[in-house]
């Protein structure tokens, strides 16, 4: 594949002791879209900083479409666009001023063209003349997009795009994540939010405690570790698992109304079948039955929880 | 790849363009303080002094207070527009240009010596107003100012960086600066002093700055030109290296 980022043996220890980061290699696809998934403090944040020369790393390299990020950063940090978690602008400059200097500061000259572009594509053209301190807090966040665009990346990182934003400014940022995807830029985002990364990767890197657990397209870690569950409502609820279903090894849900039952839906016997006839033969009634497929949540739940050489 | 001048410029302005919004306040203030001392120390305390070295008081005083503002003015400025986006944390744009350090320091320091420096200049032109006033050595008088906005520009960019809170950064200048500048020669000449008072007065870095300005006006000062291009020369040499480590390392910039 055409790694347009990559990361090796990247470390951080902080003056305190901490290890924000341990041992991470990790190589982005041009043109992909990369989650980087990770409870609160696993590291999402510091791989951000280190890759665009916010943080120094303890250990490890980082090149940018094969220039050494700390060698050549002219050249690698010219290719990227940061989006910062925190919300940071000077509040007394008006939105296109902030764009302006954003554009400058990066080595490129003034191209109001494209600058009205990124401005509309997020709804802030309107507001242009406004200083920041003026708008709303999803108006706000909307500048920090449009800064970091502002000097045409090729990669865009975004750190937390949608905490504690509204719904429309998640519909209007997916739609115009979609819009530099097509137009052949590199998006790495970090999020605990799960869907976020279901619904828009294209691949999902999994971050606990400084480690990367898990690097997988995002079909394959669901088909690889999606799990499917059966949820069986009962006619009379039960205090126990009734007795002659130990094969199926199932549990009770929702006040013993229901029995749950997980099942690999790749595997050749889902064991539901005999799961049904042996329910018929015992005279269990059921009401209902129905079957989802574990979101990617229940994936990183479990592998959060396992240690690296089982999950891997 | 070259030298990012857009970089540059964009610090450069953004920097003016914050001194602009509170133009009023950046002008009236010197301008005021600087009647004030004409009225009180020309006015009031001049009519009834001598003349110091040849000159009227009151013109006398003039490059003293004119450093005294460049001073703190270039220090106040440069220490603020680094620390500011350190404190709002709009450094992270900053760290993660493709700006080099030296662009960086130009662009700050570029800044704040030009603001010091139309400061320093219009503070001469309100002291033209209330007192006769030749200037010996232009081009010398110009160069003074420049180096000395400059160096202490750089002064204040370093103190920016190591400010952890408005309290230290309003410390220094507080506590060191001024003293500094009052005990510096300001609105004496060291030759006035009593020994040992003449000699300790020599230790004082400020001494020197304000001597060599005064040089240019009036053709004469406490110590000789040279030395006082010297002792300029030298902090401007200080303050570059602890910049150049600053950014070696990190310091208080990164984690």
């Amino acid at each position: 594949m055409n790694a347009i980022l990559s990361v090796a043996g990247l470390g951080k220890t902080y003056d305190s002791g901490l290890t924000a980061l341990d041992h991470v290699d990790l190589d982005i696809n041009k043109g992909e879209i990369f989650a980087l998934l990770g409870p609160n403090g696993a590291g999402k944040t510091t791989l951000i900083s280190i890759i665009c020369g916010i943080v120094t790393p303890t250990a490890g390299t980082v090149t940018v479409a094969g220039h050494d990020a700390i060698r050549d950063y002219r050249a690698a940090r010219s290719m990227i666009g940061l989006v910062p978690q925190e919300m940071a602008a000077d509040m007394f400059v008006t939105v296109q001023a902030a764009v302006r200097f954003s554009r400058r500061l990066f080595g490129k000259g003034p191209n109001e063209a494209h600058i009205e572009e990124v401005l509309k594509d997020l709804s802030l053209w309107d507001k242009r003349k406004s200083q920041i301190r003026e708008l709303s807090g999803g108006m706000k966040r909307r500048v920090l997009i449009a800064k970091a665009l502002a000097h045409e990346p090729d990669i865009l990182f975004l750190d937390e795009p949608t905490a504690g934003v509204d719904v429309e400014l998640r519909r209007d940022m997916w739609k115009l994540v979609h819009k530099l995807r097509d137009k052949g830029t590199t998006i790495i985002l970090t999020t605990h939010y799960i869907e976020e990364a279901e619904e828009m990767a294209d691949r999902v890197g999994v971050i606990n405690k400084g480690q990367l657990l898990i690097v997988e397209e995002k079909t394959a870690l669901m088909k690889k570790l999606g799990k499917r569950q059966m949820l069986i409502t009962l006619q009379d609820p039960a205090d126990a698992v009734p007795p002659g279903l130990d094969d199926w090894q199932l549990e009770l849900a929702d006040d013993g109304t229901k029995l749950r039952y997980v099942f690999d839906a790749q595997a050749e016997h889902t064991g539901i079948p005999s799961l049904l006839r042996k329910l018929a033969e015992l005279g269990i009634g059921f009401k209902d039955l129905e079957t989802s497929k574990s979101s990617l949540e229940d994936i990183f739940v479990d592998l959060v929880h396992t240690p690296k050489e089982q999950a891997a | 790849m070259s030298a990012n001048w857009n970089g540059i410029w964009a610090i450069y302005r953004f920097e003016m363009a914050r001194a602009l919004r509170t133009l009023w306040q950046s002008v009236a203030t010197p301008v005021i303080t600087t009647s004030l001392y004409f009225v009180v120390f020309g006015g009031a305390i001049g009519s009834r002094m001598q003349q110091v070295g040849g000159v009227h008081y009151g013109s006398f005083i003039v490059p003293g207070l004119i450093m005294l503002s460049l001073l703190t003015q270039s220090i106040s400025n440069a220490s603020i527009g680094i620390y500011f986006p350190k404190f709002i944390g709009t450094i992270y744009e900053l760290l993660s240009a493709p700006v080099s350090s030296l662009e960086m320091v130009i662009g700050y320091v570029g800044a704040a010596a030009t603001k010091s420096v139309v400061l320093g200049l219009i503070i001469l032109g309100t002291a033209t107003l209330f007192v006769p006033l030749e200037i010996a050595h232009p081009l010398a008088m110009i160069a003074f100012l420049l180096l000395t906005a400059i160096s202490f520009s750089m002064f204040g960019f370093i103190l920016g960086i190591w400010a952890k809170g408005f309290e230290q950064l309003t410390i220094v200048p507080a506590l060191l600066v001024t003293p500094l500048t009052f005990l510096g020669g300001a609105f004496y000449s060291i030759d006035m002093l009593p020994q040992p008072w003449r000699t300790v007065s020599l230790f004082n870095p400020v001494v020197y700055l304000i001597s060599g300005f005064r040089w240019s006006f009036f053709d004469k000062g406490d110590v000789s030109v040279g030395i006082s291009l010297a002792a300029i020369g030298a902090f401007l040499v200080i303050c570059l290296g602890i910049i150049t480590w600053i950014f070696k390392t990190g310091w208080r910039l990164k984690s």
